[in-house]
């Protein structure tokens, strides 16, 4: 790994590394992109593609984001940008998770649908796309549905999850499954002009917030579908939170939740009635 | 007493965006709710003063009631 270090530091460009540098060495030294990536990181080096990221974020600040794993339930509207912005962020692994394959009524929205790949599976999408966009990012598909069964496998190391899902039952779910794991999870829902998304953080249960009868399985999206720019603003939203999480930095929406309404230009942040404590657990109880 | 009434989003087409309601004293949110006569599956967060709330609680003179829609698509 020495010789890495010494041909990094000398590809170098003042503490830029460029993309041909990372490539060249990667080949040089069989390695995966990513591996290069890493190194040049340890090494104080920003790779050249991430230079806008800054002042934004440190050289430290994107290791941390490539050593860290993001689960995204769902790869449709919300899950096509989430993937597209997370993979440029630089975070290093993400965990895909989606059932179905494209159709026609996806290519109004979902960034990852193109006539050309219609019944191709959603993940094997995402796997490509961030091979065009970022191929130092580790995409792992995974061509299922979520359940409370396989939450477990499929959290499993995560430091974040995000809710891209469809139907509200999932969605309850997947706040339980998260509280149970004491893992960050980010939801977000949208319906026509409108949205809204929450952040819960371990110790919390939303569930009960962000759909307090939790008996109907589907929102108004079913009558007002959803266009172009809502996912987009709604998912743009979900990583800026997923990347606070992940590097511990702002103030996250959570103990309260935002409503977008895109027809008034209104966004309404509403604080819980109460603090979200896991069911079981006392106010102050530790764990 | 007076309540006042905030609908959001969907519920807004002909309907109101704000009324102010005379309701009998002891009145519940559910009380509000059928009187906006949003359709009962497609609600989704109740707000009293700005703070998530149940159809159970007992509104006071001059609160405010907010409904939003269901929105769950992904």
């Amino acid at each position: 790994m020495e010789d890495l270090r010494v041909n990094l530091l000398t590809h170098a460009q003042g503490d830029l590394l460029p993309w041909a540098a990372q490539v060249a060495a990667a080949k040089r030294f069989q390695l995966r992109l990513g591996q290069v990536e890493e190194a040049a990181l340890e090494l104080g080096l920003m790779p050249s593609r991430y230079q806008r990221n800054r002042q934004t974020l440190s050289v430290s600040e994107q290791l941390k984001l490539f050593r860290s794993r993001v689960v995204i339930l769902g790869v449709g509207g919300l899950g096509g940008y989430l993937v597209e912005e997370l993979a440029r962020l630089g975070t290093g692994t993400l965990v895909v998770v989606d059932p179905d394959t494209f159709e026609e009524h996806n290519l109004n929205r979902q960034i990852l649908a193109s006539p050309a790949n219609l019944g191709v599976p959603k993940v094997d999408a995402a796997v490509e796309r961030v091979g065009i966009v970022n191929p130092a990012v580790r995409v792992i598909p995974v061509r299922a549905t979520f359940s409370r069964e396989n939450g477990g496998d499929l959290f499993s190391g995560a430091d974040a999850v995000v809710d891209a899902l469809d139907t509200v039952t999932a969605r309850m779910e997947l706040a339980h499954a998260c509280r149970d794991m004491g893992i960050p999870m980010v939801h977000g829902a949208i319906a026509g002009w409108y949205g809204q998304m929450a952040t819960q953080m371990p110790g919390e249960d939303i569930s009960r917030h962000i759909y307090p009868s939790g008996k109907e399985q589907r929102g108004v999206e079913t009558r007002l579908g959803n266009p172009a720019f809502t996912p987009a603003v709604v998912a743009s939203l979900q990583v800026a939170e997923v990347c606070k999480i992940l590097l511990g930095q702002g103030r996250c929406l959570n103990g309260r939740m935002l409503f977008l309404n895109l027809l008034d230009m209104e966004f309404l942040d509403m604080e819980f009635d109460e603090a979200p404590i896991a069911s079981g657990a006392a106010p102050g109880d530790p764990g | 007493m007076r309540v006042t009434v905030k609908l959001f989003a969907t519920f807004r087409k002909g309907r109101f965006d704000m009324e102010v309601r005379i309701v009998p004293p002891g009145s519940t949110v559910s009380r509000i709710v059928e009187d906006a006569r949003v359709p009962e599956s497609e609600i989704g967060i109740l707000l009293v003063n700005g703070r998530h709330s149940n159809r159970m609680r007992e509104l006071a003179d001059g609160d405010t009631v907010a409904i939003f829609p269901l929105v769950g698509g992904g």
